[in-house]
């Protein structure tokens, strides 16, 4: 099977709202695929299709090869879902929560319970288990939820926004989690208004706006599309930045610099450049104390994606 | 979907629903407290004035009355539960677990279970306490709340239904207490129906809970039960009937 996750034209509407306007996914076995997009994008709604949750108006989707509308007992099989809010039981404490759905997915008590005491040892919830889930802090039940997605050991799983709202040390540990998942071999939909956290953790992203899909690659690659690298340059002296702006800005490919705190920054066409700057460098005798080649963040992406607000224009990979 | 399957799945989560009422108790004022407050209240404001002047005659007639009535308001909760409970997205984990479609629908009203048999208890208990005593034996009164309790299990349905459809949580628990209002109070709950309208007298001769409180009195008080009981017999088949697709096909259908 080339993809786990393979949706071709999605189309929802709300009323008078497209939520989606034919919308294309793929994410192929073991990989993290970001779905990028601002606020109403279309994000959950595609999640939702996908999960057996919703019915498509119009296009088709397959989950580890089942169609999610012609067999979605099968799609369940396979799927785990953490969804934007927080969805634990707040009177049911971490142990239930858990032992629930183990329960529901036909495991014995004992399993259940052997079960729940691993994920709760995982999500480091092991000294809150016996508490009701509604004293837990929002980062508690964030991974509370994503442990009751994994109690079935899904080969496919759904992260709906899963660190919206948590602070920037429990969406690393997060991320951490996501790695772990697929480093197990499972294949993860990750959708997020985060740019760092799809270029931290995606494979591939995909940028939905207004319900159309208006980029895909990978993040690397997404980058390369909006703009070029940037070469930083900083002197152990900082009397030579001058001397080192005129040295590298003569580097043929290379563009105006632009100076400031001691850092020479320049616009470069590609990674060759680097090894020239080196050897130029060196043959001035300048040492460095930093030297480095940045993409453009996803950010500077995304704002270029939807600013314009034309994907027509934009070299769109399907 | 094979019916084991979807009992065992709907026992899980009816176990759900009972660790909830157990972790909320204010959860169970509609069967404790109010089977109290009502007793209580209508034997001393009306006792005096209809049974000549006695209340225990009064109360006699009046706890089955009160048993059927709150056992319907006890229907409440379900539609009101199952509405918030889809707004929390607590069921969107559970629509997307490979289980029986209707396992937490069927497991919400298994549940109701305990409450209603807690309601049967304070409601008998209480009355004793007050000084109604059954004019049959044990088992009757037994068979009497295991009659109610059943009812109760069928016309959660309806309350189940309005759940699905309701926006909100108040919006069913207004809707549901508007049905149940003209059930519960036009019937025989607190006076004989005879002196009653003749287009009144039509409407409880098909009320469901006429006949439900009908052979709860015979159940309690002696006399006869039979056609009382095949009516509440039938209207608990209608009632599952008509309410159980119509409350899974909502089910379904909310997104």
């Amino acid at each position: 099977m080339e993809f786990m996750i393979e949706a071709e034209g999605l189309t929802k509407r709300f009323g008078e709202t497209h939520a989606l306007a034919g919308v294309d996914l793929a994410a192929r076995p073991g990989s993290v695929l970001g779905v990028l997009g601002p606020n109403g994008a279309g994000k959950t709604t595609a999640v939702r299709i996908l999960a057996t949750l919703t019915a498509a108006d119009a296009g088709h989707a397959r989950v580890a090869g089942h169609d999610v509308a012609r067999d979605p007992a099968r799609v369940r099989e396979t799927i785990g879902l953490t969804g934007q809010y927080a969805s634990v039981d707040e009177l049911l404490t971490g142990t239930q929560n858990l032992t629930m759905i183990g329960r529901l997915l036909d495991l014995s008590a004992r399993q259940a319970r052997i079960r729940a005491a691993e994920l709760l040892e995982w999500f480091d919830l092991t000294e809150a288990a016996k508490r009701p889930a509604k004293t837990y802090s929002g980062g508690m039940r964030r991974r509370l939820d994503l442990a009751a997605s994994l109690v079935g050991r899904p080969a496919v799983i759904f992260l709906d926004e899963p660190t919206t709202g948590l602070d920037p040390s429990k969406r690393e540990d997060m991320w951490g989690v996501v790695r772990n998942l697929v480093a197990d071999g499972a294949t993860v939909l990750l959708t997020t208004q985060y740019l760092d956290e799809a270029d931290a953790l995606a494979d591939e992203i995909t940028v939905i706006d207004h319900g159309r899909v208006i980029a895909h690659d990978t993040p690397d690659g997404l980058k390369r599309v909006v703009g070029g690298q940037t070469l930083t340059v900083r002197p152990a002296d900082p009397a030579r930045v001058s001397d080192v702006a005129q040295l590298v800005s003569a580097i043929p490919g290379v563009g105006p610099e632009s100076v400031s705190r001691g850092t020479v920054s320049l616009p470069v066409s590609g990674d060759e450049v680097l090894g020239e700057a080196v050897a130029r460098l060196a043959g001035a005798g300048i040492t460095v104390t930093e030297l480095s080649l940045h993409l453009p963040s996803l950010d500077e992406v995304f704002f270029n994606l939807t600013g314009r607000g034309v994907a027509a224009e934009l070299p769109v990979a399907a | 979907m094979s019916a084991p399957r979807l009992l065992r799945h709907s026992t899980v989560l009816a176990q759900r629903n009972l660790i909830g009422v157990l972790r909320n108790p204010e959860a169970l004022i509609d069967v404790t407290l109010q089977p109290i407050i009502f007793l209580t209240m209508f034997t001393y404001i009306f006792g005096g004035a209809i049974s000549h002047g006695s209340q225990h005659d009064y109360l006699q007639y009046l706890l089955p009355g009160i048993l059927g009535q709150t056992i319907a308001f006890g229907c409440v909760a379900i539609g009101v539960n199952l509405n918030a409970d889809i707004e929390k997205g607590v069921f969107d984990r559970f629509r997307s677990l490979p289980i029986a479609r209707a396992a937490p629908l069927v497991g919400a009203v298994l549940g109701d279970i305990v409450r209603y048999t807690l309601l049967c208890t304070v409601t008998v208990g209480f009355g004793y306490v007050l000084g109604f005593r059954a004019s049959t034996g044990v088992f009757d009164v037994v068979a009497a709340c295991l009659l109610a309790i059943a009812f109760a299990l069928c016309l959660s349905w309806a309350s189940v239904l309005v759940g699905m459809i309701a926006r909100t949580p108040g919006a069913v628990q207004g809707i549901v207490f508007l049905i149940m209002f003209p059930l519960t109070f036009g019937t025989s709950t607190f006076v004989p129906i005879g002196t009653m309208p003749d287009w009144l007298q039509t409407f409880t001769k098909f009320n469901p809970l006429t006949h439900l409180i009908g052979a709860l009195r015979g159940l309690m008080l002696g006399g006869p039960v039979q056609t009382h009981l095949l009516w509440t017999l039938g209207w608990m088949a209608g009632l599952l009937a008509v309410f159980v697709p119509l409350a899974l096909r909502a089910y379904r259908r909310r997104a």
